[in-house]
């Protein structure tokens, strides 16, 4: 059953927390994957306006620069753009590749990884990575640990936004609004056994047709993702828009996060016990005599000047 | 204004702002709830079957829309999608039906008939009965000068070519038959159809 995937109990990673959560009840709860294969998208982009009707999504209306890319970029108005390129092949013939460019949801989110304000973005046991504005701060450390450049900040509310997968529908056991209108059925739903399983049969296909290269994009670098690609040429993804070929959690993430900060959290602590420690061994700090009658004396001068300041302020007025 | 610290002051803000980050730190500042799904927005939706007003291929969509149509209350249409009993689109919508939700509430949607008058420029609202009215004389008018009966060789042919009729694409057979059925029973030979537009 889709329609339990999300209990809303069921998060299994939280930003910046180290409390887990319950997970007794995720059993038959399937992790969940949306299947792109672009061997069939026709750049229709009836996913893009279909992502934007249902999260009420409008995005402002740019200007034509001479490519099908519209917009040009995603926004934190736009949770998906169709990424069109092309593509001349070994014997010298047109290959027009459209990427449908969206969160990932990787089974290791390096914005989670990244994000440093507690329950801002969450996973759910079906593997949907969600962000919870509510409690983003803005910081936009999840665009710098993303590896696919996918979150964007808005200057309106200064959070972060991207694509949720539907998690609202895929609650409701429906499919994402992509996945939906797709009319040529290049977007796939469903549950990741059944996604991988189509995918390889997808792939198996393009190879009879002569696409020795095909494959199935699932990066190992962040565990897989939950968002796949079926690729004609899977051998060089880069062609795709510059899919990255290998992605991983940038390493600046995980120094921070590895390594500075219990570091700095330790030394923190050291430092606070040290000066506890110092405090009962010698005591609070003594004064001598000489430095409390300089500080005495610094008082009455300033009371003086004051008294003084008050004095000419009542002499001006009539 | 300047504020004035001692220096114990100083030392003693910021052991009390250490001690409390330190704390929050170490996990014992207060959880934030993790419910942070969107409320699933089509609870409580009425649920109407339509079809797309965009070309021939007539896909299902489903509106849905808030309000129980009580006296008092206007409802409004505020999602769109696509129907998967429809046997052509199964669900699915190209973008142009995607965004119906859009054309639906665009503001220079013709809500009415309205008559631009021959040398005017401007649009006048009329009734639809005006506009029914209106648009029998003149097609009577029309038919009556220009209709023929028979061709230069004395054959029947009952044809009327000064009038044509453009029909709408998102129709079912039985729409479309008696369209059909319409126009060629006046003789109308000019005849076509919104998909092609």
């Amino acid at each position: 059953m889709r329609g339990e995937q999300i209990n809303l109990q069921n998060v299994i990673a939280r930003s910046a927390s180290q409390v887990p959560s319950p997970q007794e009840r995720t059993g038959g709860i399937d992790r969940v994957t949306k299947l792109i294969d672009v061997s069939r998208c026709i750049g229709c982009k009836a996913c893009q306006v279909a992502c934007a009707e249902w999260n009420d999504l409008r995005d402002e209306v740019g200007n034509n620069v001479g490519e099908y890319d519209n917009p040009l970029d995603l926004s934190p108005n736009t949770w998906q753009v169709m990424r069109f390129d092309e593509y001349e092949n070994e014997q010298g013939n047109l290959e027009w590749l459209i990427r449908k460019d969206n969160c990932m949801h990787c089974a290791e989110p390096g914005c989670l990884e990244a994000c440093p304000a507690p329950g801002a973005i969450v996973q759910y046991a079906n593997g949907i990575v969600d962000f919870n504005s509510e409690h983003c701060i803005g910081c936009g450390y999840c665009v710098t640990g993303c590896p696919f450049d996918v979150p964007r900040i808005s200057e309106v509310d200064g959070k972060s936004y991207k694509c949720t997968l539907c998690s609202d529908r895929v609650f409701h056991g429906l499919e994402p609004a992509c996945v939906k209108s797709c009319p040529t059925g290049s977007i796939m739903f469903g549950t990741r056994d059944d996604m991988l399983d189509l995918a390889e049969t997808r792939t198996d296909f393009l190879r009879s047709r002569g696409y020795d290269n095909a494959g199935v994009y699932n990066p190992e670098g962040v565990d897989g993702t939950h968002v796949i690609y079926v690729l004609q040429h899977a051998d060089k993804p880069q062609i795709y828009s510059d899919l990255p070929e290998d992605p991983t959690i940038s390493p600046m993430v995980s120094a921070w996060k590895g390594v500075t900060k219990p570091l700095a959290s330790a030394a923190i602590g050291l430092a606070a016990l040290t000066g506890f420690l110092h405090y009962v061994t010698a005591g609070p700090k003594e004064y001598s005599e000489e430095d409390e009658q300089a500080v005495r004396d610094d008082e009455a001068r300033q009371r003086e000047r004051e008294s003084g300041e008050a004095q000419d302020n009542r002499e001006e007025r009539p | 204004m300047t504020l004035r610290v001692t220096r114990r002051q100083f030392f003693k803000l910021g052991a009390a702002g250490m001690a409390t980050s330190s704390l929050a730190m170490m996990g014992f500042s207060p959880e934030p709830a993790v419910a942070s799904i969107r409320h699933f927005k089509l609870t409580g939706a009425k649920i109407t079957r339509s079809n797309c007003t965009y070309c021939s291929v007539g896909c299902g969509v489903l509106l849905y829309s808030r309000g129980d149509a009580a006296i008092n209350n206007v409802d409004d249409i505020y999602h769109v999608e696509g129907d998967p009993d429809h046997p052509v689109s199964r669900g699915s919508l190209c973008p142009k039906g995607a965004g119906l939700l859009d054309y639906i509430r665009s503001e220079s949607r013709l809500r009415y008939p309205q008559v631009r008058e021959a040398g005017s420029d401007e649009w006048r609202r009329i009734t639809w009965d005006e506009a029914f009215e209106r648009i029998a004389r003149h097609m009577k008018d029309d038919r009556d000068a220009n209709f023929v009966d028979q061709n230069e060789a004395g054959d029947t042919v009952n044809r009327w070519t000064t009038t044509g009729m453009l029909a709408a694409s998102a129709s079912t057979n039985e729409t479309a038959y008696c369209t059909h059925k319409i126009a060629r029973s006046l003789g109308m030979v000019v005849f076509d159809n919104q998909a092609r537009v």
